[in-house]
Formats: C-alpha cells, sequence, structure tokens
C-alpha cells in the first residue's frame, strides 16, 4: 500500500535536515504504529506524507500503491486515498463543518471521476457515522472545530475519515489530548473503519492508544530513522523502559 | 497654489456646467451657497487624504464603458416595486405602478412641482447637518443639482420592499439623484438600490426614522468595471428606532460611499454594514462611516469587509462620537480586509470620541491574508487549493453578510459573490 523509501527531508526555510533515510513497508490492511521521542520526525513525516508547505525532500521516494505522492499536491493524495488525522485539527471560522465535509467528500468524488454524492444521500450517511461518534447535529452545524473541546476536535477528525473512506490512515498523535474515555471513543471509531483495504499509521508517543487500536508491526523512529521495528511488544518495551534502552541498544 | 484657491478654481469649474433644476428652490440654493463656500474636496483634505476625489469633482466625467452582465437581475425573486432610471432618467415603462400598501412612493420631481410640504421640508435638511463637524460638499452638490430620485413615506409596515434599480447605458453619462424616505412611527419599510446608474454617480439618500420605526437598506454595487460614484447616506433616527444598511460592492474603478447616522432618541439600534470584492489597480474603494450617538442606550455596530487583490485599494474611515449624556451607549466598530496577494492595500481610520463616561465602545481593524494552516487542511481533505481560498474568503465576508436580516437578499448577495470568485482563476 504505502512504500517509503530512503526517505530524507530538510525543512525550507532553516537548512536542517529532519528525515535523515526513512524506510517504511505498509501492506494493505496493516496497522502499523510509529514511536518516538520528541523531535524524532514522527510528525515531520506524517506532514511531508500529506504534503504541506515547508518540507523539502532531498532524497528517497513515497509511493501509494505504485504511484509517486511526492509529486502530488495535498489534494490530489487525498483524492488518492490519503490521509492525515491532524495532531491539532484546524479551526475554520465561517465554514460550517457540514459544508466542508460534503465539499470534501464531493471534490473527492470529482477528482477520481465519479458522480457528486446528493445532498440527501451526504445527509443521511453523515447523521449514521456521527451518531457512533456521538457528534450531535449542533456539532455538525458549527464552524470546522471552531469552540469544539479537544475530544470534539479529535472525533470530528475521524468522522472525516469515515465519510471520505481513504485506504491509507495517518493517524498523528491523535491520542493528545484526551481523556480515557474520548480516546476509547476515537479508538472504536478507527477500529470501525479497519478492512482489509484500508491501511493505518498510528503516530503516537503512548502505548496506551496501541491498547485500543492494536497494531500489526511497531516502529521506533529516533533522529529522523526509523532505528528498530517490531511486534505490539516493542510498544510495552518502550512504556515499560523509555526509549534509552532501545536507542542505546541501535546505537 | 494655496489650498483654498485650487479649491475654489475646481469648484467654479465645476458649478459652470450646472444649472439648477426647477423646484426645491430654497434647499437647492442654499445646498448651493453651502457648496460655494465649502468648495469641491481635494485629495488634501483630512478626509479625501485616502481617496482622490479628483475624477469625482472634474467638470466632466471620466467615460465609463457600458457593462453588458450576464446575471440575472439582482433580487429578481423578490416580490418589489421597481423603480428603474436609465443614466438617471426615470423609466416608465421598465417601472411598476407605485402603489403599495403601508407606503407612499413619490418622483421627486413631482414631489418638488406640487410642492408638498412634508418632503420639501426634509429635501437636503439631514445632509446640511451632516455636515458639521465633517464637510461633505459632494453631498451639497448633490442637494443642489440632483435631478431626480425617489420620495418615500411609510405610514405602516410596507407591503413590499422599494427596489430601486439603476441602468447604465450611455458612457458619458454624469448622473446625480436624491432620495428621501421618512418612516413615521411605527412604520417599516425595505429599499432596494442595485445597478451602476451612470459612468459618474453622486447620489444623496436621506433618511428620517421617527418613534419605532425600522428603515433596512439593501445594496449591491457592481459588477461594471469602469464605474465612479460617491453616495451618501444621511439618518437620523428617534426613539426605538431601527436603521440598517448592507452594501456590496464588486468591481468598479471609484466608490466612495459616506453614511453618516444620528441616533437622537434612545433605545435606538443603527448598524451599517459592507462587504467589497475588488481585483485589479484600478479598484479604489472607500467606506466612510460617521455614527453620532446622542440618545440613551444606543447602540451601533459597523461591520466592513473587503477582499482585494492584484493591486486593489481598500479605505475605511470610521467614527463614533459619543455626545456627553449619550450614557449606556454601546458601540462597535469592527473593519478588515483580506489581502489575496502583496500587492493589495487596505487604509483603516477608526476614530472614536467620546464625552460620555458611561459607555462601551469598541474598535477593530485587521489586515490578513488567507489563513495557510486553514488552507492545507482543507487541501488535505481533498478541496482544491482555489476552491478553499473561495470557501475561506466567503467565510471572511460571511459575517458582514449576517448584517442583513432578509434572509432571501443575503442568499442572493452571496451567490453573487459565489459568482465573482468563481469567474477568477
Amino acid at each position: 500500500m504505502l512504500e517509503i523509501k530512503g526517505l530524507e527531508v530538510k525543512l525550507q526555510e532553516e537548512d536542517k535536515q529532519i528525515l535523515k533515510g526513512v524506510n517504511l513497508s505498509i501492506g494493505a490492511g496493516e496497522v502499523h504504529a510509529i514511536m518516538g521521542p520528541n523531535g524524532s520526525g514522527k510528525s515531520t513525516t506524517s506532514y511531508v506524507l500529506s504534503g504541506k508547505d515547508g518540507y523539502e525532500v532531498t532524497a528517497g521516494s513515497v509511493t501509494l500503491d505504485g504511484v509517486d505522492v511526492l509529486e502530488m499536491e495535498p489534494e490530489e493524495r487525498a483524492a488518492a486515498g490519503l490521509f492525515l488525522a491532524f495532531q491539532y485539527p484546524v479551526e475554520i471560522p465561517g465554514v460550517g463543518n457540514m459544508t466542508f465535509l460534503r465539499t470534501a467528500v464531493n471534490a473527492q468524488r470529482k477528482a477520481r471521476g465519479e458522480d457528486e454524492m446528493s445532498a440527501g444521500e451526504f445527509l443521511k450517511v453523515v447523521r449514521e457515522k456521527a451518531k457512533a461518534l456521538k457528534i450531535d447535529a449542533e456539532m455538525l452545524k458549527r464552524p470546522v472545530n471552531v469552540g469544539f473541546s479537544g475530544g470534539e476536535k479529535k472525533r470530528n477528525e475521524i468522522l472525516q475519515m469515515a465519510m471520505l473512506e481513504p485506504k491509507m490512515c495517518i493517524l498523528d498523535e491523535t491520542d493528545s489530548g484526551l481523556d480515557v474515555d474520548a480516546m476509547k471513543l476515537v479508538a472504536e471509531g478507527v477500529n470501525a473503519l479497519r478492512s482489509e483495504g484500508r491501511s493505518f499509521l498510528v503516530i503516537t508517543h503512548y502505548q496506551r492508544l496501541l491498547d485500543h487500536i492494536k497494531p500489526d508491526v511497531v516502529h521506533i523512529m529516533a533522529n529522523g530513522r526509523i532505528v528498530k521495528s517490531g511486534g505490539p511488544e516493542l510498544a510495552l518495551e518502550v512504556e515499560n523502559n523509555g526509549y534509552a534502552d532501545i536507542l542505546a541498544e541501535v546505537a | 497654489m494655496a489650498l483654498a484657491k485650487l479649491k475654489s478654481d475646481a469648484t467654479q469649474a465645476r458649478l459652470a456646467g450646472l444649472t439648477l433644476p426647477e423646484g426645491l428652490d430654497v434647499a437647492r440654493k442654499d445646498a448651493l451657497s453651502r457648496v460655494s463656500a465649502m468648495g469641491l474636496p481635494h485629495k488634501r483634505d483630512e478626509y479625501w487624504k485616502y481617496t482622490d476625489p479628483i475624477s469625482l469633482t472634474q467638470a466632466d466625467p471620466i467615460a465609463a464603458a457600458v457593462f453588458h452582465s450576464d446575471d440575472s437581475p439582482l433580487f429578481a425573486g423578490v416580490d418589489s416595486v421597481k423603480i428603474v432610471f436609465v443614466d438617471g432618467v426615470f423609466d416608465a415603462d421598465a417601472s411598476d405602478d407605485l402603489s403599495c400598501a403601508g407606503v407612499e412612493i413619490d418622483r421627486l420631481v413631482d414631489v418638488a412641482a406640487a410642492d408638498i410640504h412634508w418632503a420639501t421640508d426634509l429635501y437636503g435638511t439631514s445632509e446640511a447637518r451632516g455636515q458639521v463637524p465633517v464637510a461633505r460638499p459632494l453631498a451639497a452638490l448633490n442637494t443642489a443639482f440632483a435631478t431626480d430620485g425617489v420620495v418615500i413615506r411609510a405610514t405602516g409596515k410596507a407591503a413590499k420592499p422599494i427596489s430601486l434599480v439603476y441602468l447604465h447605458a450611455d458612457e458619458a453619462s454624469d448622473v446625480m439623484l436624491h432620495c428621501v424616505v421618512r418612516v413615521e412611527a411605527g412604520a417599516e419599510v425595505t429599499l432596494l438600490e442595485t445597478g451602476p446608474a451612470a459612468a459618474r454617480f453622486n447620489s444623496v439618500l436621506e433618511v428620517d426614522v421617527a418613534e419605532g420605526g425600522a428603515f433596512h437598506h439593501v445594496r449591491a454595487q457592481g459588477r461594471d468595471h469602469e464605474r465612479r460614484a460617491v453616495t451618501h447616506c444621511f439618518a437620523r433616527i428617534a426613539s426605538n428606532g431601527l436603521f440598517k444598511s448592507f452594501t456590496l460592492t464588486a468591481n468598479g474603478t471609484m466608490t466612495r460611499n459616506e453614511c453618516i447616522l444620528e441616533l437622537l432618541g434612545d433605545d435606538v439600534v443603527a448598524h451599517v454594514a459592507g462587504a467589497c470584492v475588488g481585483d485589479g489597480d484600478d479598484f479604489h474603494h472607500d467606506d466612510t462611516i460617521f455614527i453620532t450617538h446622542d440618545g440613551l442606550r444606543g447602540e451601533s455596530r459597523q461591520v466592513f469587509k473587503k477582499v482585494l487583490r492584484n493591486g486593489a485599494v481598500g479605505v475605511f474611515q470610521g467614527k463614533i462620537l459619543v455626545k456627553a449624556g449619550a450614557q449606556k451607549t454601546d458601540g462597535y466598530q469592527i473593519s478588515q480586509s483580506l489581502l489575496l496577494d502583496g500587492d493589495s492595500q487596505f487604509l483603516a481610520k477608526p476614530e472614536l470620541e467620546i464625552y460620555a463616561d458611561d459607555v462601551i465602545c469598541s474598535h477593530g481593524s485587521t489586515s490578513g491574508a488567507i489563513d495557510e494552516d486553514a488552507l492545507f487542511y482543507m487541501q488535505s481533505r481533498g478541496v482544491g487549493r482555489k476552491a478553499a481560498t473561495d470557501l475561506l474568503t466567503l467565510a471572511f465576508l460571511a459575517e458582514a453578510l449576517e448584517e442583513i436580516d432578509n434572509p432571501a437578499l443575503a442568499d442572493d448577495l452571496r451567490d453573487r459573490l459565489d459568482s465573482w470568485l468563481a469567474r477568477r482563476s
């Protein structure tokens, strides 16, 4: 599904190398987790994958089902099936949540040469999916993320994911700012979307989220590289011993 | 050359080509003597510092190509009393019958000829009062020389909005129209104004709202490109009166919209708002507002939003004056611009002058670009950069459009903005 090969990235403005050769291969239907200390390049990886400005790819490649995504605009990547759940979802005053969702769904459909969703059909689907995430009609009417609590913002991200039905979902510290119940709700939303054709890359600091979203593979990222990969037990090791042991071991 | 001499020469040159129309003699002569004494504005005048008035004051207008719009007429779906002027000349065939329940409507020329007292008493009165403390010579010029207009007297709740449609057919037309509105106690009327009107247009609207009366004004200027216009709205509002005015401006070379409001009674609500969209360095748009609070518990609101690109210039001069004794005044003013590139400019001059000690007055002004984070967020959900920018632009303008009470009118204007944005790459 997603192939990252020798990805090297620097910040455009500071001429600072952030990613120093990331290799990652995620198969269809798999859930991979990336853990790592602050500043290791986790969030940069998610931004580079989704096409945010300000990063310069100096080497390597990223393909989604064999197609180069680095050449694509962010909206083209989205239409190709890539989705990033933001660590800090952006507030957009004046744009209704529902309007935004519908615009996004139909823009992607149009880009893929599919028919747009009718207003009625859209409403039916969005209500159903919102209900599962405990998002009420009021929240759908409000401007995108404006005045939402931390939990509401993250649930809203998952709702967008559910509506857009991407094949490659990247969750950037989706657990940050969530209490235990909110995390469970978000995790349930994610789990409901797991399927054979859909892969996940879960970026997190804590093993706790991985209790709810069970990964197939766990990667440890440090200093711009993936330094160790293993099964779910790797996350437990981090939880118990911190990163020091692992980093010492690979150094 | 000294400013006084410059102004006096320019004023004489402008007046030389004009003749006072018949009727309303007292008001016209008074206005003429005032304009002669004040002189027409010059860019060295304080209130014309950001907008050079030369094209509005010179003897002959600059020709403006007639714009052929492919849009259907604005507010076409609204059942209204339509009154059409073509280059300032009343078009009886295109206009509706002027009778409407709850409101008396007459043409200014008929009122002038018949010497209808209440109307002749009002003509030029608010305009003359509005000359202090800031001179507005182009309004006095209009009172002296306006050739026609509409006189409206709302005696109850007007059954329909009154819709003034200003068409432009002659590329050298130079038009002055003057409208007078009297809203009697407890009465209510909505006035709509649309169309370019002329190559050069000078309009005055005088509104007098009696106790508990309500006046709604929704105006659209555009989308012709070469229009030059100076408009003035002078309103006096009595206790418990409501005044709401909204203007959408799209395109046009030079637009100066002045709005001068006096909240004379207690518990008056007065809102004036505007949204403008301009593209190109031949776009100059100026909102100049002066609101005087002279009663208790008055609420005034100014909400102005401008979207500017490719060198367009926007100006906002807004003042709130709270007189001694106008306690519990609640004044609010916001002027904001969205600059879509580095070439465009927004010049804002918010002013507060307060002589009462128990009031709330707030003002704010911002200039900003499209929020890149919001843009990326939307793109990452599959919305293209252009569509995302348009959505954010409309969202920026939304606060001003929310000032329109009638949702059908607001929707019509929103559609216009949508198409304006859609036409741009």
